[in-house]
């Protein structure tokens, strides 16, 4: 670096960005945690503790921990690192960026506790009440103004490709949280609120929201990563630019409407749930072809993959990305659906994108990240990124095998008929068929679990300046490759 | 290359660049959600379905807030093994005045769309209470606690108000007698003022002690009172009647 540059890295505002990057790593093991709490209940249902710690309110606990606390910081420590880097100016803002970050942590305490107090709008990975929807609104607004505050002042004439999908993400999220949230309050100063819509219109603009939470959320905002911390790590540049025109535009457009795929079969019109198939159907391209512009952007840096565990960690969260989009598609056919809706087949596929998708690209923009935030030269140990690797992989292979085993044999045994022409088998005999691939699940979790435990040391060691000697030669360089 | 020239205005351009997203991402919201509100080409009309009764709405407030919906659908579909298992097909209008609707998206429990009847009052106290007692395979947690809780009635006249400023026909004399309503039904006792119950919600409306304790009303009272009137509003005798005698 020129000396320049230097004091250009020096005049970022780090602080902030540091502070979303612990705050991930601890909702991270909180969600984790609570996920393996909850599926250790549906093994052993004597885990359950009422009136607070039951599965069902234990639930949205850790879908939104892992989703809106552990993705949602991963999101704001990634775009804010990024938007800097790229646009070559410091954060807009400190004051704002400060209140984004405990505004944002008071809203994840504010829904937590509430789900295991009982206060609820029951609406899936949107069950904040209205008093947290309103105070998120704001910390939305806040978010959106110190992001494009810093791009407005940009030096780079050309905004990076990363910035668009991350863009994207805080302005469709506003948009679905905006457009879902509408509900009346019974009282102002009581907790409990209506959603203004019902029945079938509620179901098409719940999952409305619900799939895109999906789609922008954890998609369009975590290929933002992707554009930014792969082509970094690598030191390539991005595959293909026309590529990621490409993909931004017909990845946005496409997956707003492949929400009805969640209601196939239900009460809701035909002419709805076959558009959302179709949509869905063709969301597999821009899906693939984004996952070709990250993976291809190591030809020519192959060997790179066989030296880093960090990259390993960004290119097998591609894979994952390409597994689950292309089993998503699948999925969202009738005839499949019919088949796999209600059982677990849905929750292995939700599983293989969050964990293997969302869960190791950013723990590779973590690893990435740590050690620049705090001005150390490299990470502690390699050798432990590449154990947390490993064991997190075999944590997400027995997960989503458990759940594929056991949500195709649910949906068969319930359509499943004897030589009478009745039912073969009652509903409680497919919950007990389930049972040795919950403990098969919860045990993919513990290893998922230990995985970023094994992170976690990784950071305080490297964060307190510690180095493992005897993985560095002298100069630096790391002995041998870690296989 | 005009194409990538193009482009390379959004990219300079970020209120361009934001613009343009919002346009694209409002599209497809646009096409599949607004039609749904013509709602006459969406909810077919049949007879029977009415608002929940103000014990039974505090039920479906227990329902929310425990997180049944997380288990439990409410939603059969048209398949063959699911007629045969759970009873007809869900309708649109069963839903219609659930704010928000509880199609639910999983079945680690059974669907509840038609549950109503199918089992006694007693039956769903002991298993609501200890569900291993009466399904000894079951992995649902135990919800004793709503024996134990009195229900919340006192301000049920609030919450049919909010209901109908989002649309669910609550007439005034349904809201001015929310809470002796929600007594009536939950004791059945005949010093209440059953005709005015029947009259506001209809004949079929089942009043009685739900939870076996007839000094209280529980929690346990108005979860029961509202899983037996789930997906028994609709006469489908009468229907089929009509779809036979279409030309």
């Amino acid at each position: 670096m020129t000396t320049a540059e230097v004091s250009e890295a020096q005049s970022y505002n780090y602080e902030v960005v540091r502070l979303f990057t612990l705050a991930t790593v601890f909702w991270g093991i909180v969600g984790f945690a609570v996920g393996l709490l909850i599926a250790l209940q549906l093994a052993f249902p004597d885990l359950n503790f009422e009136p607070y710690l039951t599965f069902g309110r234990l639930r949205p606990v850790h879908t939104s921990a892992v989703i809106f606390a552990f993705g949602g910081n991963a999101l704001f420590a990634t775009s804010y690192f990024v938007v800097q880097r790229t646009c070559r100016v410091r954060l807009w803002n400190d004051g704002l960026a400060m209140f984004t970050f405990w505004g944002y942590q008071l809203f994840i305490v504010m829904a937590a506790l509430g789900y295991v107090l009982g206060v609820t709008q029951a609406k899936e990975y949107a069950e904040p009440e209205w008093f947290v929807d309103l105070w998120l609104t704001v910390v939305w607004v806040a978010y959106l103004l110190v992001f494009l505050g810093t791009i407005m002042k940009r030096k780079e004439p050309h905004l990076y490709v990363a910035n668009w999908f991350y863009l994207s993400f805080i302005i469709t999220v506003a948009v679905l949280h905006l457009g879902n949230g509408l509900s009346i309050p019974v009282s102002w100063t009581g907790a409990k609120s209506y959603t203004v819509f019902s029945g079938v219109q509620s179901a098409m603009i719940q999952w409305w929201y619900g799939h895109n939470a999906v789609g922008f959320f954890l998609t369009a905002g975590f290929l933002g990563m992707m554009y930014y911390f792969i082509p970094k790590r690598a030191e390539r540049p991005v595959y293909s630019y026309r590529l990621s025109i490409l993909h931004f535009w017909s990845l946005i457009f496409i997956y707003i409407w492949a929400g009805p795929h969640h209601l196939h079969y239900t009460a809701l019109p035909d002419w709805a749930q076959t558009l959302g198939m179709t949509f869905s159907i063709m969301l597999w391209m821009p899906s693939w072809g984004g996952m070709i512009n990250g993976i291809m952007t190591l030809s020519g840096a192959w060997h790179k993959l066989r030296q880093d565990p960090v990259l390993r960690f960004m290119i097998i969260s591609l894979a994952f990305y390409g597994m689950s989009t292309f089993e998503g598609p699948l999925l969202s056919i009738k005839s499949v659906n019919s088949l796999s809706h209600y059982t677990d087949w849905t929750i292995g596929h939700v599983h293989s994108g969050a964990l293997g998708w969302n869960g190791f690209i950013t723990f590779g923009a973590l690893y990435y990240m740590v050690p620049v935030l705090w001005g150390r030269e490299k990470l502690y140990s390699m050798k432990l990124v590449n154990i947390h690797l490993w064991v997190a992989t075999i944590g997400i292979v027995l997960y989503i095998a458990a759940m594929w085993v056991s949500g195709i044999m649910q949906g068969l045994m319930w359509r499943d008929y004897n030589d009478m022409g009745f039912l073969e088998y009652s509903f409680v005999e497919s919950v007990m068929a389930m049972h040795p691939f919950y403990i098969i699940r919860a045990l993919g979790g513990v290893l998922y679990l230990a995985g970023a435990l094994i992170m976690v040391y990784n950071f305080y060691r490297t964060i307190k300046g510690d180095v493992c000697e005897k993985e560095y030669q002298s100069g630096g360089e790391l002995k041998g490759a870690v296989a | 290359m005009s194409f990538l020239h193009k482009h390379q205005k959004l990219e300079k351009n970020s209120l361009l660049l934001l613009f343009w997203t919002i346009i694209a991402v409002l599209i497809g919201g646009i096409v599949e959600i607004i039609p749904l509100f013509r709602t006459e080409t969406v909810i077919e009309p049949v007879k029977g379905v009415r608002p929940y009764t103000p014990l039974e709405l505090a039920g479906y407030n227990i329902y929310l807030r425990e997180g049944c919906y997380n288990c439990h659908s409410q939603q059969i579909r048209p398949l063959r093994d699911e007629v045969a298992r759970y009873g007809h097909y869900s309708l649109a209008a069963e839903s219609m005045y659930d704010h928000p609707f509880q199609w639910g998206s999983k079945r680690t429990g059974p669907d509840l769309a038609r549950v109503g009847g199918k089992y006694s009052d007693d039956w769903h106290v002991a298993h609501l209470k200890a569900p291993r007692d009466v399904v000894p395979e079951s992995i649902m947690p135990s919800y004793s606690f709503l024996l134990k809780t009195g229900a919340k009635i006192d301000d049920l006249d609030q919450h049919l108000k909010t209901l109908r400023l989002a649309g669910v026909p609550y007439s005034d004399e349904m809201i001015e007698n929310a809470e002796k309503d929600a007594i009536a039904q939950a004791t059945g006792e005949a010093r209440m003022d059953m005709a005015g119950l029947v009259s506001r919600y209809g004949e079929k409306v089942l009043a009685r002690d739900f939870d076996g304790q007839p000094e209280v009303i529980s929690e346990m009272d108005a979860l029961v009172a509202y899983l037996q009137v789930l997906g028994t509003m609709v006469d489908f005798k009468s229907a089929e009647q009509v779809e036979e005698s279409a030309p």
